[in-house]
């Protein structure tokens, strides 16, 4: 829901070519990172764009495998709009929102081969590690998406498997090795949404911004080789987007693909760096 | 060009004989839930959908009413049988998802706006799947929409368009879903507008290089003018 006053300002401000508060269409607000929301999580991390606020955890468990993947081990993401981040959310069921949310976040990181599932295996057929990717918001200022599926990519890059006694086939939870999750770097997948209000584009909304505006298309890309790929898509929302609009579209995704993609690797080399003190000094 | 890029691909024929931007022999019928306002079956090889158009019609509780514009809900449901391995019944996060992909892509074109306070229910159920199910719910329900008189700004088509390898193909089959070679499978449901041609859906999974994604595009253009031709054929059998 949005107040027409609200949604006048909005589109007052992208027929100016900025944004309620001062931006460019593809501008997107300040991206703060802190590793280890939970030490009990096998990778976690908070993720602050602008006012929106995600937290993302990672747990592991081990279980049977799929009966049409018996080598590969398995991947659950579930999203969470945490009533205390918003008057909108609200106790319940996982609204469509947040099941949204989810799915998307779970589709680009499946699609892109950025996990393999079969390093993830224990015993073909009995016995595979279960990757639950646990989302939650914190604050909500619009985003929501790419802020999850930022903070998704950031927990499994720092995550560490937890001992594991394959004889007794128990956990030993709290107790991490230095071992990381099977990841392959090269795919590094991005996510970045691009909304459209009347006949403007632009990306990273607040709150109000993204209420006001008639629909969105979400885009995922790995870069394994030279050129740039699409590995998952979702268009949401009421807009009609031409062939034209998708294709600049995917232009500018390739431009912020290269952004993020710097931001995230500085970010881990600075966690990695930490980690390994942390590591050598609890020896 | 699209000839050339083609030639290096290890898709090189479709498991079914099908050239690869020919659709599946496709069947449509208007008026076959007698208790509906509207309704339709469309059946594009062994993808079958039939769509139940109930409204416009007064949206109770009052305060769920929109003064403003009518509200357009889309029911999409799988039946149990309806693939290999037996599917629980009832609402799952993917057809919860569908329901709400269709919903966007079929509300552009009909006239909320001259509905206002009124609901429009669309209930889309799959009796039998072979890959493309929600763009056949989508064409069944777009043909319901007409059926029942609603009032529209134009006619919705909707294809799976795919990537096998390096080979774009229009319309994929369950056994292309899964095809592994190579750069393996890609699917791309989307919708066109039967006069703007603009798009209202489209969803991705799989990996394509953004250099190929005009060739997509444009499979999907010339297939949904064809399905269009279907839709609108069927419409006129109406008795």
């Amino acid at each position: 829901m949005v107040y027409n006053v609200t949604k006048k300002n909005v589109i007052e401000a992208l027929n100016k070519g900025e944004r309620t508060d001062m931006r460019g269409l593809f501008e997107h607000r300040p991206i703060q990172i802190q590793f280890g929301v939970s030490n009990k999580a096998e990778g976690s991390v908070r993720v602050k764009i602008g006012k929106t606020e995600v937290v993302a955890g990672i747990k592991m468990a081990t279980s049977e495998p799929y009966t049409d993947h018996e080598n590969e081990g398995t991947m659950v993401t579930s999203m969470e709009l945490l009533p205390l981040s918003s008057p909108n959310f609200e106790y319940g069921q996982p609204t469509i929102e947040a099941v949204e949310i989810a799915r998307i976040v779970d589709r680009g990181i499946r699609e892109s081969g950025f996990i393999d599932f079969k390093k993830l295996c224990i015993k073909e057929g009995e016995k595979v590690w279960s990757v639950f990717i646990d989302l939650a918001t914190i604050n909500d200022d619009g985003s929501l998406i790419d802020a999850s599926a930022l903070a998704a990519i950031l927990a499994l890059l720092t995550a560490k498997k937890p001992v594991y006694d394959e004889k007794e086939d128990k956990i030993s939870f709290g107790e991490f090795t230095d071992e990381k999750l099977p990841l392959n770097l090269d795919k590094m997948p991005l996510t970045m949404t691009f909304f459209k209000l009347g006949d403007k584009i632009f990306t990273d909304p607040t709150r109000e911004e993204e209420d006001s505006s008639d629909g969105r298309l979400t885009i995922e890309i790995s870069k394994p080789a030279k050129e740039e790929y699409v590995n998952a898509m979702q268009k949401g929302g009421e807009a009609c987007f031409t062939q034209d609009e998708i294709l600049n579209i995917l232009e500018e995704g390739k431009k912020i693909y290269k952004k993020l993609n710097s931001l995230v690797e500085e970010e881990i080399k600075k966690f990695d760096k930490g980690a390994k003190k942390k590591y050598e000094n609890s020896k | 060009m699209t000839k050339e890029k083609a030639e290096k691909s290890l898709y090189e024929k479709r498991v079914d004989g099908r050239k690869f931007d020919e659709l599946r022999e496709i069947h449509a019928k208007v008026g076959v839930v007698p208790n509906a306002d509207g309704s339709a079956i469309f059946q594009q090889g062994d993808t079958i959908a039939i769509a139940a158009v109930y409204g416009p019609k007064t949206l109770n509780p009052k305060h769920c009413q929109n003064p403003e514009k009518g509200v357009l809900r889309v029911h999409y449901n799988m039946l149990s049988f309806s693939v290999g391995e037996r599917i629980k019944p009832g609402v799952s996060r993917r057809s919860q998802e569908i329901s709400k992909v269709t919903e966007w892509a079929l509300s552009p074109i009909v006239m909320l706006e001259d509905l206002p306070g009124t609901v429009i229910d669309i209930h889309i159920n799959i009796l039998q799947a072979n890959a493309g199910t929600r763009c056949a719910g989508i064409n069944a329900a777009a043909m319901a929409l007409c059926h029942a008189g609603v009032p529209m700004t134009e006619m919705i088509s909707a294809v799976a368009i795919g990537k096998m390898d390096q080979t774009i193909v229009s319309d994929v089959t369950k056994e292309e879903e899964d095809y592994e070679e190579g750069e393996g499978a890609t699917d791309i449901p989307m919708t066109y507008l039967s006069n703007s041609e603009k798009i209202t859906l489209l969803q991705l999974d799989g990996r394509i290089a953004m250099s190929r994604f005009k060739e997509v595009l444009d499979a999907g253009k010339e297939a949904c003018k064809k399905i269009n031709e279907f839709q609108i054929k069927a419409l006129k059998e109406v008795e």
